[in-house]
């Protein structure tokens, strides 16, 4: 055990840790795209893909094949580096922001103080992966789709930046394991439902809240009823117009890790995380390995399920016009939010018990 | 050993992103080594154990401030060869500037060492075991900072509003969209009903 304290040790268990979760995230998003496309399909009473193998299991990996033995075209006009940066960035930025995740007691990569504003940050990054590879296709429809993503991805952080104080002032912390189990005990002690009994009355703030943060989950990830940057009906792709093989297959890649990130997210900060709901007094009694492995599965259960609604909002819900879409982010989410924190705020501060 | 080598890594890579900052000659790449630079920045504060500040920095300056700088210099129509030109005209103004600026570094850092690094440290106004930053910097700034923290709050409101002021102008011959008054139009103001007898047909005059 000693070894494992040396920096040598630090630094090898530090990386088995970054490359399981990666390569976890990774094969679970090549069976998450084709539940995406699965269940987009049984709501218009299609099949979907199911040639490559059973059911289509192996769909994913027929298509990354695709991807990466097509050839990389550059435009000729492009900014080289810039242009081949900009997928990197996003994929990259997609997955470190998972470093902070916490996906059981304890099996957190980096288990930091200020979580849930490293998350953020790192969040508000990725807004440059899609600038930088508009600009540098050098092509005017690539650059305006940049353009309209962009101010459509800083529009939305700011409301779920101010959900996110909602829920930081009820919790009383910024660590995403101190979060999570304050959520632990009873269905009502999750902070959609107010965060337990001493504070039930914020039920009536925290549940919008929650569905504010779902909705700007949508648009932060530009996913439809939001996705006008890439629009296939009515635009080409957006800012990826100019992107072929790998460099596309790596957007698409930091799309999606992306969205299950979000569906994490609202899992750990509205829906308990890794609680049930129910109190788990029975796991104590078990070997921590397999109890942290059921609170594992518990968090992966509630992932599936937001991804799921993700993904039926897509086949349910009608394209936002960009004026309703600003208006409902500015006009809407913006003000509603500001309000909610002033209202825990007070909560916090002049209630009993709080 | 490992906060060394992380140390020398983000300080070079802040060190070199600065220089490139005013020697790349597209101003969409300078802006880019710009971010790196506050990126690295932050790291640097993320080892000073200042994890707050750190993230705060990222998001305020590269997550909001730096995407602003980078959306006007990409819109800018720059001309590269006119960019260069003043170059050798404006060198000796920017040594002066740029000496200025160097030789009283020095000097506060001169000044730094000689007192002791440590005899410059102001203790803590709030005991830090077992308080994350976070929280030691709220105490502070809610309590004994707290109306230097409000005008500052003021002064940005104030600025919020005067560009928004100076930006927003609605002129009165373009159409816009008023969803309050789109969602509220009923039949009876949207649909007028012209005469019209079956059989007879209608002249387009009549409709008009």
């Amino acid at each position: 055990m000693d070894f494992w304290s040396t920096p040598l040790g630090w630094t090898l268990i530090t990386a088995g840790g970054i490359l399981l979760v990666t390569v976890g995230i990774l094969i679970s998003l090549a069976f998450l795209l084709l539940a995406d496309r699965k269940i987009w399909a049984g709501v218009q009473m299609r099949k979907g893909p199911n040639v490559v193998g059973p059911f289509g299991l192996l769909q994913s990996f027929a298509d990354f094949f695709k991807f990466v033995l097509k050839e990389i075209v550059v435009p000729a006009g492009a900014d080289k580096v810039i242009f081949l940066l900009a997928p990197l960035l996003t994929f990259i930025l997609a997955f470190i922001a998972w470093a902070a995740i916490p996906f059981a007691p304890g099996w957190v990569i980096s288990d930091l103080n200020v979580g849930i504003l490293y998350i953020f940050a790192i969040s508000s990054l990725g807004v440059y992966g899609i600038i930088m590879g508009g600009w540098a296709s050098n092509s005017k429809y690539p650059f305006l789709g940049s353009l309209r993503s962009a101010a459509q991805m800083v529009s939305y952080e700011v409301s779920i930046g101010l959900v996110i104080i909602n829920v930081i002032l009820l919790a009383g912390t910024m660590n995403l394991t101190q979060i999570v189990t304050q959520q632990g005990g009873w269905i009502w002690n999750w902070f959609a439902f107010g965060g337990g009994l001493a504070t039930w009355p914020t039920i009536v703030v925290m549940f919008p809240m929650a569905i504010i943060f779902f909705i700007s989950a949508l648009a932060e990830t530009n996913r439809p009823p939001f996705d006008l940057p890439e629009a296939e009906s009515e635009l080409v792709a957006g800012y990826q117009v100019e992107y072929s093989s790998t460099p596309y297959l790596l957007f698409m890649i930091g799309e999606y890790a992306n969205i299950v990130f979000m569906c994490a997210l609202i899992s750990l900060l509205f829906f308990g995380g890794w609680h049930p709901g129910f109190p788990t007094d029975f796991l104590n009694d078990w070997p921590e390995f397999v109890a942290n492995l059921f609170y594992f599965l518990v968090f992966f259960t509630k992932i599936i399920f937001w991804f799921a609604m993700i993904a039926m909002v897509k086949a349910f819900v009608p394209r936002y016009r960009y004026d309703q879409l600003m208006r409902l982010g500015w006009k809407i989410f913006l003000p509603t939010s500001l309000v909610a924190v002033v209202i825990v705020a007070a909560w916090r501060v002049f209630a009993v018990g709080a | 050993m490992l906060t060394g080598i992380a140390f020398y890594l983000l300080a070079a890579v802040a060190v070199v992103g600065g220089l490139m900052v005013v020697t790349a000659k597209n101003p969409v790449h300078s802006v880019l080594w710009l971010i790196l630079t506050f990126f690295s920045s932050a790291g640097l504060f993320v080892l000073l154990g200042a994890e707050f500040l750190a993230m705060l920095l990222v998001v305020v300056y590269v997550g909001a401030v730096a995407v602003l700088f980078l959306f006007v210099v990409m819109m800018l129509d720059v001309d590269f060869v006119r960019l260069r030109e003043g170059y050798a005209r404006y060198l000796p103004l920017a040594a002066i500037v740029a000496g200025i600026l160097l030789a009283e570094m020095i000097m506060i850092s001169l000044v730094v060492v000689q007192g002791g690094a440590a005899a410059n440290a102001v203790t803590p106004a709030v005991a830090t075991t077992d308080m994350t930053n976070v929280e030691a910097i709220g105490r502070v700034l809610y309590t004994d900072y707290v109306y230097i923290f409000q005008a500052a709050g003021i002064v940005l409101l104030i600025a919020m509003i005067g560009a928004i002021v100076l930006t927003l102008r609605h002129k009165p011959n373009v159409k816009r969209q008023k969803a309050h008054d789109q969602v509220n139009r009923d039949r009876k103001t949207a649909v007028e009903v012209k005469g019209a007898t079956t059989g007879a047909g209608v002249s387009a005059e009549d409709l008009i």
